[in-house]
């Protein structure tokens, strides 16, 4: 007889207090100092606790970390191919659902989670996530966000901000302000094209227990559900590596970063400041925008402006294609 | 499982399976195979006294290098593994965590019992 499947529920936190002292991301890896996604990992890691499976596809978050045969992670985990991420969290769930009804795995299914990095996630790994949002698997996809292709030596990614000094934008005569293109909306593109995803939500570093409760949420949910997450990279990103909270922070106070959640159409806001800092503020912190004059920042100001009308939905935006003449 | 065995199990013909990459043990508490301590160059001190168990050096740690010693009520250092990135000094809610240079312990810096 098949057997229902049984799927986690996982408790709410709610303070640091209550968050567990067990490490199922356990120190001993090769990350930078200050690493934002390494400390991702380590938030996510307790929010899933050890009856979960990982895919890490290729990125500074399988590389760092798993170097000369040894890996940090103390549950199962395994590295997929950069493209295909969502290809193998779709299997693995897959498989996991046919034994469990056949009887042949007795637990409940286990929290498939993918480690996604933007370029694994949104860019040269969207096909893949894109297929397993659309066909439904009960998996968590995590898009941890250090906004560029950071493993392989700091390269434009899509989520790479507007003026950002990386090594295929630096700025020059030709180009002053490094990169031209603004990023992504990485969310928006979940939730505008897969009607089987429910929770979609975007996290802070600076705010460690919110993302806890939103990975928890995800991991709740029965269906794909997706979670963008701000991780500031110090060797990328060009900052002190105790600054990435810092760097955080600023992210929200300014609007270059929105918490929300997106449930079945309705979008809740978290963390909203009172008033917003000049973005100026923000990308004083870090050497990838010391290039970049006041013109520049007026232009990446004016774009955040547009932007917060509403966070995390579609509205014009002031932004040109490179093609059409400024 | 052995490649063949694995074959006549799964009634694959064995020129069409891949060769496993690696499969690797999983650590329980920390990887010692990766020690990081040596990577310092300063290290934070606490004043316990100073201390409020805010719990912001655990919540914020990359490499886990702080944890709440629950009976004692005191954090506790990992020095086998704390980078020194000093994020944990940055965002101390009273102060009580201090950077000092790794020359002036004893013990120094960790150093690897074998090098690479
Ligand atoms: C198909 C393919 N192309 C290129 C690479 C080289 N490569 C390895 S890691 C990496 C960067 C990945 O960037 P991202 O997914 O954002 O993760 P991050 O390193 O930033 O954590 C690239 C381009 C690869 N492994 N596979
Ligand atoms: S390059 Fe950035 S993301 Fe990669 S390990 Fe270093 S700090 Fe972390
Ligand atoms: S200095 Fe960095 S690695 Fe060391 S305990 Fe503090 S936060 Fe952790
Ligand atoms: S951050 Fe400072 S006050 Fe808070 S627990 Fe750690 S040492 Fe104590
Ligand atoms: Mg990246």
């Amino acid at each position: 007889m098949a057997k229902a499947v049984e799927t986690q529920n996982l408790e709410r936190v709610k303070s640091v207090r209550r968050v567990p002292q067990e490490e199922y991301y356990v120190p001993g890896h090769r990350t930078c100092q200050g690493c934002g996604p390494a400390l991702c990992y380590k938030l996510v890691s307790k929010a899933t606790g050890p009856d979960s499976i990982f895919l890490g596809p290729t990125g500074c978050m399988y590389v760092a970390n798993t170097s000369y045969l040894c890996s940090p992670f103390a549950y199962p985990w395994m590295h997929t191919q950069i493209t295909n991420a969502g290809a193998v969290a779709s299997g693995v769930e897959a498989a996991y659902q046919v034994l469990i009804r056949k009887g042949k795995y007795k637990g409940k299914l286990p929290n498939i989670v993918v480690m996604g990095g933007d370029g694994g996630s949104i860019d040269i790994g969207l096909q893949a996530m894109s297929g397993m949002m659309y066909r439904g698997h009960d998996a968590l996809f995590i898009m941890y966000d250090n906004e560029s292709y950071a493993n392989t030596g700091i390269q434009t990614s899509p989520m790479s901000p507007y003026g950002a000094n990386t090594t295929f934008t630096p700025p020059g005569k030709a180009i002053p302000e490094g990169k031209v293109l603004f990023p992504k909306d990485a969310p928006q593109m979940v939730i505008g094209g897969h009607p089987a995803v429910k929770y979609v939500a975007t996290a802070s570093l600076a705010y460690p227990v919110d993302l806890i409760n939103k990975v928890r949420k995800g991991l709740n949910v029965v269906g794909p559900t997706f979670i963008h997450i701000h991780c500031p990279c110090p060797k990328g990103w060009l900052f002190d590596a105790d600054k990435t909270i810092e760097v955080a922070k600023l992210a929200i106070e300014t609007g270059m970063w929105v918490n929300y959640e997106w449930e079945e159409g309705e979008y809740t806001y978290q963390h909203t400041p009172k008033e917003y800092t000049p973005v100026k503020e923000y990308m004083k912190t870090q050497e990838r925008f010391s290039h970049l004059t006041d013109e520049h920042i007026a232009k990446m100001q004016a774009f955040i402006d547009a932007k917060l009308k509403a966070p995390g939905k579609p509205v014009p935006l002031p932004v040109t294609s490179p093609r059409e003449s400024v | 499982m052995s490649k063949k065995k694995y074959c006549e199990k799964f009634s694959v013909p064995e020129h069409l399976t891949v060769p496993l990459g690696a499969c690797i043990p999983a650590p329980v508490k920390e990887q010692r195979a990766m020690i990081t301590g040596n990577w310092r160059t300063e290290r934070p001190v606490i004043d316990h006294e100073k201390c409020n168990l805010c719990l912001n050096c655990f919540i914020f740690c990359p490499d886990s290098s702080w944890h709440l010693d629950e009976e004692e009520e005191k954090m506790v250092w990992n020095a086998d593994f704390c980078k020194g990135c000093l994020l944990c000094v940055a965002e101390c809610d009273v102060d009580c965590l201090d950077a000092e240079n790794e020359l002036n312990f004893k013990g120094g810096v960790v150093r690897l019992d074998k090098p690479y």
